[in-house]
């Protein structure tokens, strides 16, 4: 019958882990440029207005609206397999930002619709999802 | 200086397309390359320039060792996954054109229809998709049907495309297909069956996906002066280009998430080679899924953005159409060898060799390639 098999669990990359001990704590950090301010996600080495590596951490709301969603029906893990079907929704945030997570709506999702954030535990670390505002 | 026509494709050479073959990768890409160098009425010792497509299979030294190649002047490797092969063609042409080389060799093979290396699995161990693998993978965004899914998504509802659209694509490589003897789909389907086939990640279907399959493609790349004294009647590469979009490592993060590095590259290369989309006869469009398709078409200027649906409607893509497009079967139904088979089967097709899906008359044609989350790159030829 149904084996259990893990779902694959986040290797944080060194330039990331202020990103995945945030969520730990219950918020979603991103990268702020030190020198200029402007704010960067997914995290990366430099800021591609004025090249600083210089980096502070801000946490965000985690509001937005959808910019477009998939609704997973095949499992290329056998992680997800127990999750069929599962939508993932691209999430653009008031920030000017991008996230993707788990829709926790009970409807489709529809494009525009502002949403909220919510960080569903797990471990090690939550699962970034959202739902309706 | 230019480099269009400075350089043609004069050899072709492709294995059997199968699911399962006993072959290894490397095995796969030598024989391909054999055959397009024997195609091209060349030695193997001949070939001073190589460009392997991927990491999976092999590189330089191995086409030195198995050839006996005494005189390697140049070899790199291109790291975008489906769109190497059309970015392969860029950096040949330019080295022949230069005097670097005279017959450069691009080779391509894989054996991947095992169960324990499918996509969603395979393209974790790549670093352009390391974004994807550390946020998004644990999420359950495994495999490129998922990941292009809100694309398509989007296109859907921005611009009404439909799920009809999707299958005039998928129909019309199926057709041609069954008109090739090299291709792994063998069964008609129709724009019902289609809609029919079960969801994978929406809006995909099955039959908007592509092929997971094993096999060898290979072309020569020679100066346009070398390749008169060859085998067959040339096809000069006219107009070719490569383009990334923003954010090519995470569509999440992609401003417009519509739109695709060919966007940048196709009007560079229509300029080059001094043509538009309305002189174009013969179309071989990177199809990992139907969606692509439409999208390339809106990006090469075949129709404004938004208008790809309702341009491959009524059969437009499908031999008697104003724009025969993947001629072969495509990687939706032919195989799928990260497009190579599509610079295989352009050049057939300009040669007057394209057997029962040739078609009439075809002297000018382009071949794109699609790789990743979205690099893309174009070649247009013709023939002499
Ligand atoms: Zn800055």
């Amino acid at each position: 019958m149904s084996e259990l098999v893990p779902k694959p669990v986040p290797v944080p990359s060194a330039v990331a882990l202020p990103y995945w001990e945030g969520l730990q704590r219950g918020e979603f950090c991103v990268q702020r440029c030190a020198a200029c301010g402007t704010l960067r996600h997914y995290p990366r080495l430099l800021c591609r207005e004025c090249f600083s590596d210089a980096v502070d951490w801000q946490a965000i709301s985690g509001e937005g609206h959808i910019h477009s969603y998939t609704v997973a029906h095949y499992a290329y893990h056998p992680g997800f397999a127990a999750e069929l079907p599962y939508t993932l929704v691209t999430i653009e945030l008031t920030v000017g930002l991008r996230a993707l997570g788990r829709w926790l709506g009970a409807e489709v999702p529809q494009i525009g619709a502002p949403v909220r954030m919510v960080l569903v535990p797990g471990e090690p670390y939550p699962t970034l999802s959202f739902a309706p505002a | 200086m230019s480099i269009a026509d400075k350089a043609c494709v004069t050899g072709i050479g492709e294995t059997a397309y199968v699911r399962g073959s006993p072959k290894s990768a490397l095995e796969l890409q030598m024989a391909a390359a054999r055959r397009a160098a024997e195609d091209a009425g060349i030695s193997p010792h001949d070939i001073d320039g190589v460009i392997p497509i991927g990491v999976v299979s092999g590189i330089a030294e191995d086409f030195i060792d198995n050839f006996g190649i005494t005189d390697l002047r140049f070899s790199a490797l291109i790291p975008h996954g489906g769109a190497s092969p059309t970015m392969a063609l860029q950096s040949a042409t330019a080295l022949v054109a230069a005097g670097i080389c005279n017959h450069v060799l691009i080779a391509f093979g894989r054996n991947v229809s095992a169960a324990a290396s499918k996509a969603g699995a395979r393209i974790h161990q790549m670093p352009q998709f390391h974004y994807v693998t550390e946020f998004e993978y644990p999420l359950g965004n495994c495999a490129p049907a998922q990941i292009y899914a809100p694309m398509a998504m989007r296109h859907m509802q921005l611009y009404g495309t439909t799920v009809e659209h999707f299958g005039e694509v998928a129909v019309a490589c199926r057709e041609h297909a069954l008109l090739n003897d090299n291709a792994i789909m063998k069964k008609p389907i129709t724009l019902e069956d289609h809609r029919n086939s079960r969801l994978i990640a929406e809006p995909f279907r099955l039959l908007d996906c592509s092929l997971e399959s094993d096999g060898g493609a290979a072309v020569i790349v020679s100066a346009a002066e070398r390749a008169k004294d060859l085998r067959h009647r040339r096809v000069f590469i006219s107009g070719v280009a490569v383009g990334h979009p923003d954010s090519p490592a995470a569509i999440t993060q992609r401003p417009d998430m519509t739109s695709l590095g060919l966007g940048k590259a196709a009007p560079r290369a229509f300029r080059m080679a001094g043509v538009t989309p309305a002189d174009i006869q013969v179309a071989e469009i990177y199809d990992c899924f139907t969606y692509a398709v439409i999208r390339q078409l809106e990006d090469m200027g075949f129709c404004a953005k938004g208008e790809g649906g309702p341009f491959v409607a009524d059969g437009r893509l499908r031999l008697g159409g104003a724009l025969p497009t993947n001629t072969h079967g495509g990687l939706l139904s032919q195989a799928h060898i990260w497009g190579l088979n599509h610079i295989v089967e352009l050049v057939r097709q300009l040669r007057g060799h394209g057997g029962r899906a040739q078609v009439p008359g075809a002297e000018l044609g382009l071949v794109t390639g699609y790789g990743d989350l979205g690099d893309g790159a174009i070649a247009i030829m013709r023939r002499e």
